[in-house]
């Protein structure tokens, strides 16, 4: 199929400039890669710049209320698990006021693609800071700066035993569209987080990869089967750090356990990136790496001396579950199987009654 | 006797709620009309034999039952502590109470039957009482027929032999006390068992040790012809059942609910999907509905309340007939996404089974204290229609009628029904499929393959319904305001107006589809004239069987909506017959505001109860006679 098959008639209406565009191209290629006709295609978002995105695919699509695009996806999703449903939300949307349906739809594995977009600001209701913005943001409703720890969406994801997990930069369609292929493969909750700019309240909030010049410096794009190598000239790789230096029982020293460490390329220790393994250790180390820089508005006078590990792309985590709907359905036909009683005339006359 | 009033209390681990049960639905084998109440403690487990911990069940039965009675004429009384509560009423726990007719839960002339066993000075201790004589203390006057029976000594008796423990022993009391109240109804024995073996039907080593009680108990009345007559109680000729011949059972109102789903989803050719989170006292629908796969019924237990509505809205945005069952709290919960499903114009059933409020309020008790937040509690102009049931039997019809009218006219609607109608009982004409009403989804034409959109309309003002798996007709719906000819998003000020008015004009033609109220004449008996014709009592919702009584009792009209928004269109025509309208709730006047609201020529009077429990027909009787 085509990308143009899933372009709607709508005029589409982001800002100028705003990451969005290019998340909805990315939408549509990797739609028309997928292949799935438009009628069999459900597209449901909650509210914010992100959950428009409905109204620019050529497909079914549902834009609903604040924070409830994932209990109204589970609900589309379960009752018809023949279709192929995507979630459309942000980081409010998703991370605040729907916190409670995000985490139960990967905890119960509904097999939805969700994108999230983070662009770490509330962009719709002009300039408020969100759950992922960095502690001390300044922001309209934060005017001294916010005093709340933000969340890290990946350790939420993995909290909720979430089966599948990718990142992704609006300014990189191509990684976009292969980890939105992956999540339409994945059946199960595919969590994909959109690392988006907004230019008119968060201008380069993720400058430090999305600028060319730092991109191949500062993420690595993980590829299953693949050594985890990055820098300019591929020169860099992931290796794991163990810290065994125990005395008495104790950590002699204050380093993780574990931890990923940057060595040579041709290092024979360097990681060769496994998404199916389900022990999720490894891949939270991996989601985690450079999430400190998000944690935190940098200060100018303290200048980290931390050794700064790239931001993960591409898909992190990809394992298999039973997932709800398939669970679901699969019980009601099991006792449906079994049942003597099929319909109402019979269920009714299972009933102890009496004739007058 | 025509009807009689049996109301059996004991301690919560008694078994108070089966026993009653077994005796209701063997009474109504027997052909007679009953209306149930089982009346529990919200505590989770009172500490044993405290006032507390007492849990009664209270059923009618005869012939024209309206309802479970206002006061009992047979108590069974298993402990102290219900003795008390059931002597005292509402006014228990006051000091120096002693009987009173006005708050006792029995009548003057009432036989109660008490176990002696359970009367010792630990238990009097534990039920609050100050002296060695519980009768005299409570002030019983010497009208109440005190019938004493050791129900622990004579059940510890029966089953001596059976090697059974003590604890286990214990548990088989009730049994006794069945017994013995089956023997002063003079109901059949082989029926009474082959019951008993169905209720213990998954735990079979109990149902020997549990007839051989029962047996005991009836042939105790028998061979000691207790110092009380036998009561004989007349079979249903008449009644609010004489039309109907067929199949009968008995059914509480829950469950009644959830199989007209059912019966509506067969019907409409429809896959039934509920979205639900527990709350007392909607629980059992949910409850129903899982154990339903059979019928392929999809429930989901969601993580919240309003995951409850909006998986329903999923569901229904999918072409399902979607239900979401829940009570006052969790509909607050839901407002915003029901207005969502008046915006997007789905189907949609909400079902509130009302309880006491605000806030958590009385969890287990019975109220009509929702319909002002059924009604309009939701942002915007947000029409969405309201009906009622007003029997635990009719539960089933009007969540049917929910269904219909809701895929029918694409529009979410909010069934009331509440704590008295949900854990009642009543007698319940099995109907068959094939002679329920037509149910027509308000499918897509064909034409509109191609050209379709969300906002088109039938010569109703029914917008048409396609959903995801059919080709060509793929759209965008939403919770934004949508332009009237496109059904994209529209802020046009004009458009906006033309929308809010469709929405609201969406519901009111379903006037024309719904059947006009109907006027119940009270049935004052031939020697007496009536002195109140010219009055009316108004209701809405689970209290027609106390209306309907008071009506009979005062030989006056009564007018019960199921109806609620929209009305029936002969509303107007039909109160305005009457000088005197008095519009009887169960709240502090929410049907009568609205009555008001929409029909401001009439005068309106209105009697309120607000204690969490059913109308007593004496008090709404002598409100009319004494106003």
């Amino acid at each position: 199929m085509e990308a143009s098959q899933f372009k709607s008639d709508q005029y589409v209406r982001f800002c100028p400039g705003c990451g969005d565009h290019a998340i909805c191209m990315a939408l549509q290629k990797a739609m028309a890669q997928i292949g799935i006709p438009t009628h069999q295609v459900a597209v449901i978002s909650g509210i914010g710049c992100s959950s428009r995105m409905p109204h620019y695919l050529n497909t079914y699509g549902f834009n609903t209320i604040h924070g409830r695009g994932g209990a109204i996806a589970t609900g589309v999703k379960t009752s018809h698990p023949e279709l192929t449903v995507w979630q459309m939300s942000g980081d409010g949307d998703c991370l605040a006021i729907g916190g409670n349906h995000f985490i139960h739809e990967i905890r119960r594995n509904v097999d939805l693609n969700v994108c999230m977009f983070n662009n770490r600001i509330y962009g719709l209701t002009k300039g408020q800071y969100s759950p992922t913005s960095p502690k001390g943001f300044v922001s309209k409703s934060s005017p001294f700066g916010t005093v709340e720890r933000p969340f890290v969406p990946a350790e939420l994801v993995l909290g909720a035993r979430g089966t599948f997990f990718a990142r992704t930069l609006d300014v990189d369609v191509p990684t976009t569209v292969d980890c939105l292929v992956a999540a339409q493969q994945h059946k199960g909750a595919s969590i994909v987080e959109c690392l988006v700019n907004c230019v008119i309240f968060n201008n380069g909030t993720h400058a430090w990869i999305a600028d060319r010049e730092q991109r191949a410096e500062h993420s690595i794009i993980l590829k299953h089967g693949e050594k985890m190598l990055f820098g300019k000239n591929n020169d860099k790789g992931l290796a794991l750090k163990i810290n065994d230096r125990m005395v008495n029982g104790q950590m002699e020293n204050e380093q993780p356990l574990l931890s990923l460490t940057v060595v040579d390329a041709s290092d024979p220790r360097v990681l060769v990136h496994d998404a199916h393994r389900q022990d999720p250790t490894l891949h939270r180390l991996l989601a985690l790496m450079g999430q400190e820089r998000n944690l935190k508005v940098p200060s100018d006078q303290v200048p980290s001396t931390k050794e700064e590990l790239p931001i993960a792309l591409g898909v992190i985590r990809d394992v298999e579950a039973e997932t709800y709907d398939q669970a679901v359905n699969r019980q009601i036909a099991e006792v449906r199987g079994k049942a003597k009683a099929k319909t109402f005339d019979e269920l009714t006359a299972t009933l102890e009654q009496w004739t007058m | 006797m025509k009807n009689i009033v049996v109301r059996f209390c004991g301690d919560s681990g008694d078994g108070m709620q089966l026993t009653g049960n077994m005796f209701a639905q063997l009474a109504a084998e027997s052909g007679h009309e009953i209306s149930t109440l089982p009346d529990f403690p919200a505590e989770i487990r009172a500490p044993q034999g405290t006032l507390g911990g007492v849990s009664a069940f209270q059923v009618e039965l005869g012939q024209e039952v309206y309802t479970s009675g206002d006061k009992a004429d047979v108590v069974v009384a298993m402990n102290a502590a219900a003795l008390k509560v059931c002597t005292l009423g509402s006014h228990f726990n006051h000091p120096q109470a002693h009987f009173d007719e006005e708050f006792s839960m029995y009548h003057r002339h009432a036989i109660v039957l008490v176990d002696t066993d359970s009367l010792t000075e630990k238990d009097l201790e534990k039920a609050q009482f100050h002296t060695p004589n519980p009768f005299e203390e409570l002030g019983i006057p010497e009208s109440v027929q005190i019938v004493p029976v050791a129900l622990t000594t004579l059940t510890k008796e029966a089953l001596k032999e059976s090697g059974m423990d003590n604890k286990a022993v214990l548990k088989c009391r009730n049994m006794f006390a069945l017994g013995l109240i089956y023997w002063l109804f003079d109901e059949p024995m082989e029926k009474a068992i082959h019951l008993l073996e169905e209720k213990f039907k998954k735990k079979p080593a109990l149902v020997a040790p549990n007839t051989k009680v029962m047996v005991d108990g009836y042939n105790y009345g028998q061979n000691l012809a207790l110092n009380v007559q036998q009561v004989h109680i007349e079979n249903v000729q008449g009644g609010n059942v004489q039309c109907a011949k067929g199949n009968f059972t008995s059914i509480a109102g829950n469950k009644a609910t959830a199989w007209g789903l059912i019966a509506a989803a067969e019907k409409a050719g429809k896959r039934l999907f509920l979205g639900s989170y527990p709350i007392t006292p909607a629980t059992d629908i949910l409850h129903e509905l899982a154990a339903r796969k059979d019928m392929n019924v999809m429930a989901i237990q969601a993580e919240d309340e309003i995951a409850g509505v909006c998986t329903a809205i999923g569901a229904a945005f999918a072409g399902d007939l979607a239900c979401t069952s829940t009570s006052g709290p969790g509909l607050s919960l839901k407002s915003e996404a029901i207005g969502l499903a008046v915006m997007a114009e789905l189907p949609l059933v909400v079902i509130d089974v009302q309880r006491g409020g605000p806030s958590t309020g009385l969890p287990t008790k019975t109220e009509q204290t929702d319909l002002l937040q059924a009604l309009y509690g939701r942002n915007g102009e947000c029409p969405a229609v309201v009906i009622a049931a007003s029997s635990s039997a009719n539960c089933f019809d009007y969540a049917y009628e929910a269904c219909k009218i809701a895929l029918e006219n694409m529009t979410p609607v909010i069934l009331m029904t509440d704590t008295y109608l949900a854990n009642g009982t009543a007698l319940w004409r099995i109907p068959k499929l094939a002679e329920l009403p037509e149910i027509k989804p308000q499918s897509v034409p064909e034409e509109l393959k191609g050209h379709y959109n969300p906002a088109l309309r039938d010569e109703r003002g029914v917008r048409y319904w396609a959903y995801p798996g059919m080709e060509g007709y793929e759209h965008r719906n939403i919770g934004l305001e949508r332009d009237a000819e496109r059904g994209t998003i529209s802020t046009n000020p004009e458009n906006h107006e033309q929308m809010v008015l469709a929405r609201k004009h969406k519901i009111e033609q379903i006037a024309n589809s719904i059947p006009d109220l109907k006027v119940i004449h009270g049935e004052v008996p031939s020697d007496q004239v009536p002195s109140t014709k010219e009055t009316l009592l108004v209701g809405w919702g689970s209290t027609e069987g106390h209306l309907h009584a008071a009506a009979n009792e005062l030989g006056c009209d009564l007018a019960h909506f199921n109806y609620i928004c929209p009305l029936p269109k002969n509303t107007q025509e039909v109160l305005s017959q009457y000088k005197r309208i008095i519009v009887c709730e169960l709240n502090t006047g929410q049907f009568a505001a609205y009555l008001r609201a929409n029909f401001p020529g009439l005068n309106i009077e209105q009697y309120n109860e607000i204690q969490g429990q059913p109308f007593a027909v004496e008090r709404i009787v002598n409100f009319v006679k004494n106003n």
